[in-house]
């Protein structure tokens, strides 16, 4: 018997939290990409639990679905960020400010 | 309780699992250097694939490894190693007056919230899913097996809008990052 479903969905829980912490606090887009990442993975763990739980496979189907969003995001993200420092020669985004009303 | 239904490998496991994530995002949100941060990011993504080993998805273990530390957390070291970005963190000002402790609060709140409903909605003792069509984890077929037929029946028109996905993310990068040759000209 493998250690209790809850557990492994706790430590999802509380990696997903250090995730939206870190992205709401960190000012570089990158380092915001990889909390967006943290949380990405606290998902794909709760999916996986489950789908040992209830004994069904659709879950890590969708896990695998959820890595192929992941790495089409991480893609655009970071050629949006290489653009943008091409221009304004900063990735803060504190100092990227124009698109507000 | 606990202790009478998990052996003490799984136990071991788990907490090497464990620490390995929290130490790993501790680290991606802590430290100010972002070279620093992807290779903390590495610890994460190793201690999620052994979760994953330990619940026996094999495949997507394997898959985390590959594409995520192999491909994606080198693609940010790419791009941080390019940029030059960590001369000059900005982690330090706030211009938002008491952000950090928002930013908490909502963590704790998030987590306390995901925690309190995944308990009341008995998360132990789930009942099978209502669309489980004969494709169950312990039928003693192989998992990959299984993952694959699942993919290639039931998920076919998704995984084909993924592979357009895939190949509009590539191109949408490529016209990003590349440079324009007429606005070089004017500067």
């Amino acid at each position: 018997m493998s250690v209790p479903a809850s557990w492994y969905l706790v430590l999802a829980a509380v990696l997903f939290g250090i995730g939206v912490y870190g992205f709401l606090t960190k000012r570089s887009v990158i380092t915001m990409l990889m909390c967006v990442e943290l949380m990405l993975n606290a998902v794909n763990l709760t999916f996986v639990t489950y789908a040992r739980t209830l004994s069904d496979i659709s879950g890590q189907t969708i896990v695998f679905f959820v890595m192929v969003v992941a790495a089409a995001e991480v893609t655009v993200g970071l050629g949006i960020t290489v653009a943008v420092f091409r221009r304004r020669r900063t990735t803060s985004v504190d100092e990227l400010t124009e698109m507000r009303g | 309780m606990l202790a009478l239904t998990t052996t003490w490998p799984d136990l071991l496991v788990f907490i090497t699992a464990a620490a390995l994530i929290v130490v790993g995002a501790l680290g991606v949100i802590s430290l100010t250097n972002p070279v620093h941060s992807a290779l903390s990011l590495i610890i994460t993504l190793f201690g999620v694939a052994l979760s994953f080993l330990e619940q026996s998805a094999d495949f997507l273990a394997a898959v985390e490894i590959i594409v995520y530390a192999g491909a994606i957390v080198v693609l940010i070291l790419f791009v941080i190693m390019y940029l030059g970005v960590d001369r000059h963190p900005h982690d330090e000002v706030e211009p938002l007056v008491g952000q950090r402790v928002f930013a908490a609060l909502g963590a704790l709140v998030t987590v306390g919230g995901i925690i309190t409903l995944m308990a009341k909605s008995h998360w132990v003792t789930g009942v099978m899913s209502a669309s489980m069509n004969g494709t169950s984890l312990s039928s003693g077929q192989g998992e990959i097996t299984q993952l694959g037929q699942s993919v290639f029946t039931t998920y076919l028109v998704a995984f084909e809008v993924t592979a357009a996905l895939l190949i509009i993310a590539v191109l949408g990068a490529v016209q990003l990052a590349r440079r324009d040759r007429e606005s070089e000209v004017e500067q």
